[in-house]
Formats: C-alpha cells, sequence, structure tokens
C-alpha cells in the first residue's frame, strides 16, 4: 500500500512540473508566471480542484510516442474565488509550447460541460503556441470541440479569457467568443495570421506586438476589454470582475457588504454641468461619485472612449453602467461606441445585472467614414440591444440627449423602467441652431435675426420639462440626489417581470 | 455698530469676513463676477451682487461699481479684504464720497506707505531703521570702498539700473570690495548699458518678520506680536507662523515699539503690518508696511484669541479698541500653510481645472481651516490659485506642528495638481521643525525641484500597517460576498508580505476585538486602531499610540499612499505569492507617441504650448472645438515639442497632425 501510495505522489510531482526546470526557468525569463502558479495567484489559497492530471496524447507520428508529458500542456479543474465557484483551464507553455492537441482540447471540453452543469463561470488562461502540429487534423477538431462549448455556454455561463502568452491562429477564436478578455501588456499577442505570413502575403512589415499586442487590441482592435501591466495585476484584476459577476444566468447578481449609504448626498454634482454648452466635463466623475465606495471596474476603458461601459455596485448589488463622454468626440455615438456599449448592454441582459445609462449624447457622429463604415447598422446595434433587453432600466440624462441619440440611449421609448432627467438636461430633436437654420430657413442671411431665434428655441427646448410633460421624463431630479433616486429605483424593480415574445432568437443586424 | 456691510472681495478672504460679520449680527452682501456666480462666497452672503465679467479689472478692481452695488444693496461700510481694492486710496476716498465706511484705515496713511520714497522718508522720520546703503548717483569706486566701509561688511554692490540679480556682487571684505566693482560694472554696463552702482548692507540668512497693529479712530494702538513669514518661494509667502521661533522679548518689544510709531506716525487706525527683514544678529530693517488685513492674520488671531474682522469692523463704526497692549499675552503657538493650486513637481505650475474632490481635515480648536471653494468648484485663470489656508494651534510649536502634519495628511484634493506634498515635506523637514528659516529656505532646499517628501523608517512603517490593516478588511469582506462573513477566530494570526520600495518584508497581523497587533519583520507587535471603512479615501488611525492620516488611490493591485509628502506604492501579497513577484519584469516606459493627432474634425481653438517646451503625461495641448464642444487634448506622456503644424483657427481633418514630439 505504501508503495502505491509513494508512486502516486511521485507521478503527482512529475505532472507539476510540467515541461521542467529549464523551461520553467525560461518562462519566467520571458516575466511570464507559470500555469500552475497562475491558478494559485487566481484562485483561493488551497482552493484547487485538479482533475485530468494524469492525461497524456496519443499522437504516435513524428516521434510523439516518446515524448508524453502528463497533463499535456493544460491544467484543469475547479476552485474559488473570494468563496464562489469557478472552472478553470490554464495552459502550460512550458509543455510543447502549450499547443493543443486532441487530449489537450478534451481536458478543456471535460471542465466546460461540468461548468454548465454546476452554473459557475470558465476562466481560462490561455499561453500556447497553437495547434499542436505532429497531430494534424485530431487537433484543429479540438478546437471545434471548444469553439462549440463556448457558444452553447454564452449567456448561460459567464466566460472569461485571459491572453497571457501567444494566442494565434484559430485558437484566437475561443476567447473571440467569450465574455471578456484581458491581456497582459507586453508578454501577450492575439492574431489570426502572425507577422511573418503578413510579411510574406502582403509585404507589411509589423511587430508582433503592433500586431496583436495588448494596446493594439484595447485601444484599436478592441478585441480585448483590458490590459495590464503583468500576470499578478491582470489575475487580481480578473478576481474583482468575477467578484461583481453571478455565477451562472440562473442566480442574481452577488451581494457585497459595504458601508456606503444609499441616501448619500453629493452637492458637487450639482456644479458638475457646466453653464456653457460647448464645456465638457467628466463623466467618470458622475459614475464614481454615485456608485459604491466610487468602485468602479471599467470595460474597455481605452476603446471608444466617447461611450464609458462597466460594472459597478448600488447598495452591494451589481450594476452595469452605461454613459456618453462628453471629454472624447463630445460624447457623440460613433460605429465603435455604439458596438462597444451593445455589447455590454447585452452581456448585463444575459445575466440580470440592472443597466444605469447615463445620457449626454449630441446625436450620431457625422462624417462620411461613419456613413461608409456602416454607421445605420452599427448604431441599431445599440439601439436593438437596449430595446430587446428587460433587466430593470433606469437613465439619467445629464444635459444633452439629442435627436435618435436620445432614442437610443434607454430613452422610456425602448422600456426605460424609470428615466430621469437633471434640470441641465437638453431633451430635442437637435441642437438650438441646427434646429432654427432648418424652421426659419428664410432667415439664415440675418444673423441677428437667427441669433433670437435660437435663444427663443433654446428657452423654449432647451430644457427637460417638454419631455417631462409628454411622460417621456418620470421626474426632473436634483443631480445630488442620483445615487438615493437610482437606489431607490433599483429596490422598486428587485422584482420586475418582463418577457419578450417566443421566438427561436432575434435577428440583430451584426 | 452698522447693520450690514458690503465684502469687496471673493474666495477664502470673502469667506471669512462674512462669518464674522454674520456673527456679529450684520446682513452680509457679496460681489461676484460673471465667473463666480456659483462661488462659496455668494451662497454664503444674505444678499449678493453681479458687478461685471470675469477679468477682475472689470468687476473686482472696479471701484464704481463696487460702490455702486454697496448703495444699491443699502451697505453701510465696505471690508475689502486683502488684494483688489484693500490698498486702493482712490477706493477708500470713493467710498467716504458715498457715505459708506471703509473698514480700514484713512487713505493718506494708504497712500503714504503706497509711495516707497515717501515710506521712507516717514520711517526716517519716525525713527525706523532701514537697511544702510548709499544710493548717491555716479559713486566711483573710492567713494563706493568707504561707503562699505561705513555700512560695515558683507556688503551687497547692485547695479543702479539692475534687476533679477545681474551685476550683483555680495563683499565681505575690503579686498573683494575692490574685486566685486570691477566685475559688477562690466557685468552691469553689458546687461544695461549703465555701469553706475550702488551699495547695500548685505543680509545673510533674512527672516522676513512681521508685526500685525491694530488702531482705532481715537488714537489708540496696540501691537499684536509677530508673525514670521520667512517659507518663501519668489516672495511669495507659503507658510506662516506666530510668535517667530527666533525673537527674544527683548527684540520683540523693539519691533513691537517700531512698528506702533510707525503706526502713529501715519495716523493710522484699523488693522495693519510692517514687514522687517531681520538678520542673523537679529537686527532688523524695516520692509514695507501693508494697509489692510493680511492672508497670514489667523496665525496672530489664534495665539492672541483676538477676531481681527471683528475689530476692523468696530473700529470703522467709531468703536474704541476694547484690548490694552499689556493685557496681550501670546498663547502657544500658531502655523499657517497656504493650499495652492499649483503642481510642486513641474516647477510649481499653476493648475485649474475642477476641483472634483475637495475633502478638509477634521476641524475644532486646534485646526482651522478657511477656504473659499467647495467639491466641485472650478479653480479658474482669473484670480489667485489659492485653495485654502490651514492653520493649527498647539501648545508650543512642536505641538501645532505636530497637528499641521496630520492635518495636511488629512487633507484631500483630486481633480488639480496642488502643493499638499510640498508642505507636508516642508513640515517634516529638520530644518524647518528647528527653526532654521530664512527667506531662502525653499532655494536652499529644493533648488533642484521638488521630487517628494523624503522617505523614513517611521513613514514606511506607517504605510505597511496601513496597507495591511486595509487588506485585511477588504480580504475578509470580499469573502463574504459568497456567504456570511468568516468568523475570525480571536488571536488569529495571518501572515503576509508586504511589498514597497522593491523590498519585500514579511508581517503578522494578529486579530483582537479593539484593533489587529502588527509585527513588521520580525520586530514587536504594534496596535493599529482605526475606524476606516472600503471607499474612504483618508486613512485616520493610530498605530502605536501615535495618530497617522494617510491618503489612498486604488491600483490593480494594491495601493498608493500619501503621508508625510511621500507617494508609494504598497502591495499586500499572500506569503506564497510574493516570490512570484520578483519573477515579474521591470517595466521600461515606452517611447513617446512622435505626433499628437486630431481626433475629429474640427476647428482649433487654442494651442497651450510652444516649440521646444517639455510637456508631463497629461498636461493640456491644445483645444480642438468640434460638435460645437471644446475637448481638450493632452499628452500621452512626457516628451518635449518638436514641432507645431496647426494655428487658433485652423480647421482640421481627423489625424491631421497638430504637433510633433521628439
Amino acid at each position: 500500500m505504501k508503495e502505491i501510495l509513494e508512486k502516486l505522489e511521485k507521478l503527482r510531482q512529475q505532472a507539476r512540473l510540467g515541461g521542467g526546470k529549464a523551461r520553467i526557468e525560461a518562462q519566467h525569463k520571458r516575466g511570464k508566471l507559470t500555469a500552475r502558479e497562475r491558478l494559485d495567484v487566481l484562485l483561493d489559497e488551497d482552493s484547487f480542484e485538479e482533475v485530468d492530471m494524469f492525461v497524456e496524447h496519443r499522437c504516435a507520428d513524428f516521434g510523439m510516442d516518446r515524448k508524453k508529458i502528463p497533463g499535456d500542456g493544460v491544467v484543469t479543474g475547479s476552485g474559488t474565488i473570494n468563496g464562489r465557484l469557478v472552472f478553470v483551464f490554464s495552459q502550460d507553455f512550458t509543455v510543447f509550447g502549450g499547443s493543443l492537441s486532441e487530449t489537450h482540447a478534451a481536458k478543456i471540453c471535460k471542465i466546460m460541460d461540468m461548468a454548465m452543469k454546476c452554473g459557475a463561470p470558465v476562466i481560462g488562461l490561455n499561453d500556447s503556441g497553437g495547434a499542436r502540429i505532429q497531430e494534424g487534423v485530431a487537433s484543429l477538431g479540438g478546437y471545434a470541440d471548444v469553439f462549440q462549448r463556448n457558444i452553447l455556454a454564452s449567456g448561460v455561463i459567464p466566460q472569461i479569457s485571459v491572453i497571457m502568452g501567444p494566442c494565434a491562429g484559430g485558437a484566437v477564436y475561443s476567447p473571440a467568443m467569450t465574455d471578456f478578455i484581458f491581456m497582459v501588456k507586453d508578454t501577450s499577442y492575439m492574431f489570426v495570421t502572425g507577422p511573418n505570413v503578413v510579411k510574406t502575403v502582403t509585404s507589411e512589415e509589423v511587430t508582433a506586438e503592433e500586431l496583436g499586442g495588448a494596446v493594439t487590441h484595447t485601444t484599436i482592435s478592441s478585441v480585448a476589454d483590458g490590459a495590464f501591466e503583468n500576470d499578478l495585476e491582470t489575475l487580481n484584476q480578473v478576481r474583482r470582475l468575477v467578484d461583481f459577476l453571478p455565477l451562472s444566468n440562473r442566480e442574481k447578481p452577488p451581494q457585497r457588504p459595504g458601508h456606503d449609504a444609499a441616501a448619500r448626498a453629493e452637492a458637487s454634482l450639482d456644479t458638475l454641468v457646466p453653464s456653457n454648452a460647448a464645456k465638457p466635463y467628466d463623466m467618470h466623475e458622475v459614475i464614481l461619485k454615485i456608485v459604491d465606495e466610487g468602485d468602479f471596474f471599467e470595460i474597455q476603458p481605452d476603446h471608444a472612449k466617447n461611450i464609458v461601459t462597466g460594472f459597478a455596485r448600488i447598495e452591494g448589488r451589481t450594476i452595469g453602467v452605461v454613459a456618453n463622454q462628453p471629454m472624447v468626440l463630445a460624447g457623440c455615438l460613433d460605429i465603435n461606441a455604439s458596438k462597444k456599449a451593445a455589447r455590454f448592454v447585452r452581456f448585463c441582459d444575459a445575466f440580470q445585472i440592472p443597466i444605469i445609462t447615463f445620457v449626454d449624447v449630441p446625436g450620431f457622429l457625422p462624417g462620411t467614414d461613419q456613413e461608409h463604415g456602416g454607421i445605420i447598422k452599427q448604431g441599431a446595434k445599440l439601439l436593438y440591444a437596449y430595446g430587446e433587453a428587460t433587466v430593470p432600466k433606469i437613465t439619467v440624462i445629464t444635459r444633452k440627449a439629442y435627436g435618435g441619440a436620445y432614442d437610443v440611449m434607454a430613452s422610456k421609448h425602448l422600456r426605460g423602467d424609470l428615466n430621469y432627467a437633471w434640470p441641465t438636461a437638453e431633451i430635442a430633436v437637435m441642437g438650438a441652431r441646427g434646429a432654427v437654420e432648418i424652421i426659419f430657413r428664410e432667415d439664415l442671411g440675418d444673423k441677428k435675426k437667427i441669433d433670437k431665434r435660437t435663444q427663443e428655441y433654446e428657452a423654449k427646448f432647451a430644457n427637460p420639462f417638454i419631455a417631462a410633460r409628454k411622460g417621456f421624463i418620470d421626474d426632473v431630479i436634483m443631480p445630488h440626489s442620483t445615487r438615493a433616486r437610482i437606489a431607490r429605483g433599483l429596490k422598486m424593480l428587485a422584482n420586475k417581470k418582463l418577457e419578450n415574445p417566443w421566438r427561436k432568437h432575434g435577428n440583430i443586424p451584426l | 455698530m452698522f447693520e450690514s456691510v458690503l465684502i469687496a472681495n471673493r474666495g477664502e478672504i470673502a469667506c471669512r469676513v462674512i462669518r464674522t460679520a454674520r456673527r456679529m449680527g450684520l446682513r452680509t452682501v457679496a460681489v461676484y463676477s460673471e465667473a463666480d456666480a456659483g462661488a462659496m462666497h455668494v451662497d454664503l452672503a444674505d444678499a449678493a451682487r453681479l458687478i461685471g465679467p470675469a477679468p477682475a479689472r472689470d468687476s473686482y478692481l472696479n471701484i464704481a461699481a463696487v460702490v455702486a452695488a454697496a448703495r444699491e444693496a443699502g451697505a453701510e461700510a465696505i471690508h475689502p479684504g486683502y488684494g483688489f481694492l484693500a490698498e486702493n486710496a482712490d477706493f477708500a476716498e470713493a467710498c467716504a464720497e458715498a457715505g459708506i465706511a471703509f473698514v480700514g484705515p484713512p487713505a493718506a496713511a494708504i497712500r503714504a506707505m503706497g509711495s516707497k520714497i515717501e515710506a521712507k522718508r516717514i520711517m526716517e522720520d519716525a525713527g525706523v531703521p532701514l537697511v544702510p546703503g548709499f544710493h548717491e548717483p555716479d559713486m566711483d569706486d573710492r567713494r563706493l570702498a568707504e561707503a562699505a566701509a561705513e555700512i560695515g561688511y558683507p556688503v551687497m554692490i547692485k547695479a543702479s539700473a539692475g534687476g533679477g540679480g545681474k551685476g550683483m556682487r555680495i563683499a565681505r571684505t575690503e579686498s573683494e570690495v575692490e574685486e566685486g566693482f570691477a566685475s559688477a560694472r562690466s557685468e552691469a554696463r553689458s546687461s544695461f548699458g549703465d555701469g553706475r552702482l550702488l551699495v547695500e548692507k548685505f543680509i545673510d540668512q533674512p527672516r522676513h518678520i512681521e508685526v500685525q497693529v491694530l488702531g482705532d479712530q481715537h488714537g489708540n494702538l496696540v501691537h499684536l506680536f509677530e508673525r514670521e513669514c520667512s517659507i518663501q518661494r519668489r516672495h511669495q509667502k507659503v507658510i506662516e507662523e506666530a510668535p517667530s521661533p527666533f525673537l527674544d522679548p527683548q527684540t520683540r518689544a523693539a519691533m513691537g515699539a517700531q512698528a506702533l510709531a510707525l503706526a502713529k506716525a501715519v495716523d493710522y487706525h484699523s488693522a495693519g503690518t510692517v514687514e522687517f527683514m531681520v538678520d542673523r544678529q537679529r537686527k532688523f530693517y524695516f520692509l514695507e508696511m501693508n494697509t489692510r488685513l493680511q492672508v497670514e492674520h489667523p496665525v496672530t488671531e489664534m495665539i492672541t484669541g483676538i477676531d481681527l474682522v471683528a475689530e476692523m469692523i468696530r473700529v470703522a463704526a467709531g468703536e474704541k479698541l476694547r484690548v490694552k497692549q499689556k493685557k496681550l499675552k501670546i498663547d502657544g503657538w500658531a502655523i499657517e500653510a497656504r493650499i495652492y493650486a499649483e503642481d510642486p513637481y513641474r516647477g510649481f505650475l499653476p493648475s485649474i481645472g475642477r476641483l472634483s474632490r475637495h475633502i478638509l481635515p477634521r476641524q475644532g480648536a486646534p485646526v482651522r481651516v478657511d477656504t473659499g471653494v467647495a467639491e466641485g468648484a472650478d479653480i479658474s485663470i482669473h484670480y489667485d490659485p489659492l485653495i485654502a489656508k490651514l492653520i493649527t494651534h498647539g501648545a508650543d510649536r512642536a505641538a501645532a506642528l505636530s497637528t499641521m502634519r496630520h492635518a495636511l495628511d488629512a487633507y484631500y484634493i483630486r481633480g488639480i495638481a496642488h502643493n499638499l506634498p510640498f508642505l507636508s515635506a516642508v513640515m517634516a523637514h529638520r530644518r524647518f521643525a528647528e527653526g532654521r528659516l530664512s527667506t531662502a529656505f525653499i532655494d536652499e532646499e529644493y533648488g533642484d525641484g521638488f521630487t517628494g517628501g523624503p522617505m523614513s523608517d517611521e513613514v514606511g512603517r506607517s504605510m505597511i500597517a496601513v496597507a495591511l490593516f486595509m487588506d485585511g478588511i477588504e480580504r475578509a469582506r470580499e469573502a463574504s460576498i459568497a456567504g456570511p462573513l468568516r468568523q475570525v477566530r480571536p488571536m488569529e494570526a495571518i501572515e503576509k508580505v508586504v511589498l514597497l520600495d522593491g523590498d519585500q518584508i514579511p508581517v503578522v497581523m494578529e486579530y483582537e476585538p479593539d484593533g489587529p497587533l502588527i509585527s513588521i519583520d520580525g520586530a514587536g507587535p504594534i496596535k493599529m486602531i482605526s475606524p476606516w471603512k472600503p471607499g474612504n479615501p483618508v486613512f485616520e488611525g493610530g498605530l502605536d499610540g501615535q495618530r497617522i492620516n494617510v491618503e489612498i488611490d486604488r491600483l490593480a493591485l494594491g495601493y498608493r499612499l500619501t503621508t508625510s509628502g511621500v507617494v508609494r506604492e504598497v502591495r499586500v501579497l499572500r506569503p506564497a505569492l510574493a516570490p512570484l513577484y520578483a519573477e515579474l519584469p521591470a517595466k521600461i516606459p515606452p517611447p513617446g507617441s512622435p505626433s499628437l493627432t486630431c481626433p475629429m474634425p474640427g476647428l482649433v481653438v487654442s494651442i497651450n504650448v510652444v516649440e521646444g517646451e517639455a510637456v508631463s503625461a497629461g498636461q493640456a495641448l491644445a483645444v480642438v472645438e468640434a460638435m460645437k464642444m471644446e475637448n481638450t487634448l493632452r499628452a500621452e506622456r512626457a516628451g518635449t515639442v518638436a514641432k507645431i503644424h496647426a494655428a487658433p483657427g485652423d480647421s482640421l481633418a481627423v489625424d491631421a497632425v497638430i504637433m510633433e514630439f521628439d
């Protein structure tokens, strides 16, 4: 008996060593932690339950039958984050470069199936050279098996991908279908075809970092939702994100106890909106002063900055925040902003997270770029997402709500539950000058007349009361009381029930 | 007594005057410019009058508008505060003509002291000592040498036409004088085209010490002792205190007597200040007289218990002084720190914008804050960048200083740059604690620029303990997301590793009902007590019986802590994870973006930098108007502006290059 136990322990030790000491050192030299070290950081202390530690690949070609390492390049199992169950896989770059074999894929699929059954998130730590070339099509099949599970899990359990090394070729499509992607700056990259292929095909010279590094994907492509300095920071932030999320669509978002009073008044918000309509202000201040403890987890902070999205809490319960940002592009909706916010709204709706929308939008961004890029259908994504969402929706118009963009931003007409306006709100079909130039076209040559008409128009329409009279706004509220009003609204809406008509699925303008 | 008073000022001094006037039962009338419609002084007053557009010359300096506002509001008196019209004799006369009492000295005294030549003549007549010197025209080398000998060494040789330190020489001996003449004369010639020189007594390590006087209209005059204001930056006072740590009772009495003699010579009434330069032998020389309330008057109020504004109002109403010189005593010590909207890390460049967070330290008997801005206020380019004055009192200098340091650590400002870390660093400076002050203090101690307060074992210990304490509370709370809070067993010891300044420090925290015991790096346990809760931006607590206040900003991993002017990133990790941190690469900041491009089609409103200018991350580079909104474009990281391609008024397309960097 004793020998058997010793043998088990020896096998375990061998598995824990992965690709061996030399490769672990090489991994560290690259500034990267190993697959197991990463799980230590991500999960609560001693909470990791590993499965499939002894799995080995079945490939016999190219001498692979002589090279077998238990675990086959991915560590899988379950654990807890602050006591809440999560399933994890962590690719081990020290074992065959983390390449994906048939059995490697099968391990991932196994824990994804478990996660679906148990109703808990899947967090994938990606660090892989790509397909196990020696296995050929078996490896490709493995990828597709993972993709299929990503698709079926979408909207059922939160799926989070962390890119902590290379992620190239077909491998990118699994993270692409998860809810959130985080990257580590300087040590991770993602692309469908790498710099060498790019050079061969298009003669374009580009570094891996420029092509698909963390900065590229968080600012330009919007593939990634956030990037952090190193493995520890990144994994710590994933823990922070998980604290906001329900474990599955079967349960409500979690509640974190806190000390921030629901009725906390923020007098300084009463002076936030400048009297000069041409002056911007930082919408982040509104968000940070209204949510619990100023604790805001921003999603895609560096892409389409004209709209702000992220998670926060009110009275300990998770909310999703969407807010126009007047500091960037005057807060206009454009293609990028619409896509960013639409995706965020749909995530919240899928996971029963109430949506709080702060509106200061002068309209859609004009220009050939936008029209040729399909702003019509791209903008419609956000419209569709808001209109489809059945979670509690509370909207606060802080200043401008002009034209079609007013309709889009969680308006009453899109089944907004509580639509509030600050006294500084201007809910109108367009800005005063533009409106006057259309209505009084005959006076266009006369600047004096136009100025006077503009003033008249402003006095009449640049306020929230016309909309309030029609019931499009439920109340005009003092900015300082916004937190209290939202908190009260969320309590009221806690048991909201609203269902869309039965259908196989809608046809969102993709 | 009057029934109403108008305050012809703004900001903290207007608020301060309004508070006293209201306490005296007066109706208060504020005046404001268009930029100040929502300002604190407007809210505080019983009534407010708009007196003009934002620029001071069109509003707060507009005599006619202020007097008209007073007349319309039925104000019987006008308090001018400091600055603006406070030392304007025409204004004092205009008030008199309008039948409104001017809460200040007689116009003649203002006028006399406003003229340097006139003031010096009166000084000489009143026997007040001036810096000895010879200002005769066309002194040749021999005459200069004689003059120098007569004054006594060391002497300062200056160009008559001079300025900016050019053509200035210090001579400590007769031979140095001769050398000095030659070089000073040639430098004066080349710089100003005028080789004439003058010679003055050189005062080494001078201190700025001033005497507060107070008089009524019946000829009664008292002095309220001195204030030392030696901590100055470019002649701008930064830190003041009362009394001076330098004066002995004889000098104090002599200076007081001189100040009174001078005040008497100009028939002074109301509050005024006589400024002196004091040398290392405690010889004092007259600088100037300020015929108004000083910014730093609260330190005098704290050590005498006298409300100077109340006295000024009573005197203006014709009442007699209630205080007698003999009854006046110095009670303890008071220190004032001026909190400015300026960036100490960037050569004290002024900073403007919205004060997004403004949390004051707890106020009470030993802590007073005079401010004119609330959270959410705009610090504009139009006026003085003073955010607040923090004044503390103690039984002695050490006590006042200790209270000041704690209060500065609890003062929390965000949204604009501010000099709080610099003030904290000066307060923590040994030389300041020892009272070895001079007007050259800041130049001597921070001549190469300010880079943060000095790290010490004490500060490091506080930071480690605070980070550990907060981490303990936050981790326990996070664990409760899953369900009820796990009961922490009494005396359960939690081991962690704290990362600070590249060191990994093992720590142990043991929970006890009143607060944890913390052992740092094997040292004996120390008790930490604090009511801190997650979300509080300032940590207030006691460590080993010592008060500590620390400002907190959250990082992706750990905290950025600020205390005593020291800013550090502190991280708390489980012992098992700490070695992993060492494996992580130290990142080198990436090179700066080569150019600033226009993010949207728009019109250039302004370019805020010039070619060759060094810019820091976050600095405003240009303002572009698009969609009828002004967008400020900021530097992504530090760099130098190489070339500017756009000018105000230019219409730019998307991605048009506005400027390039080196």
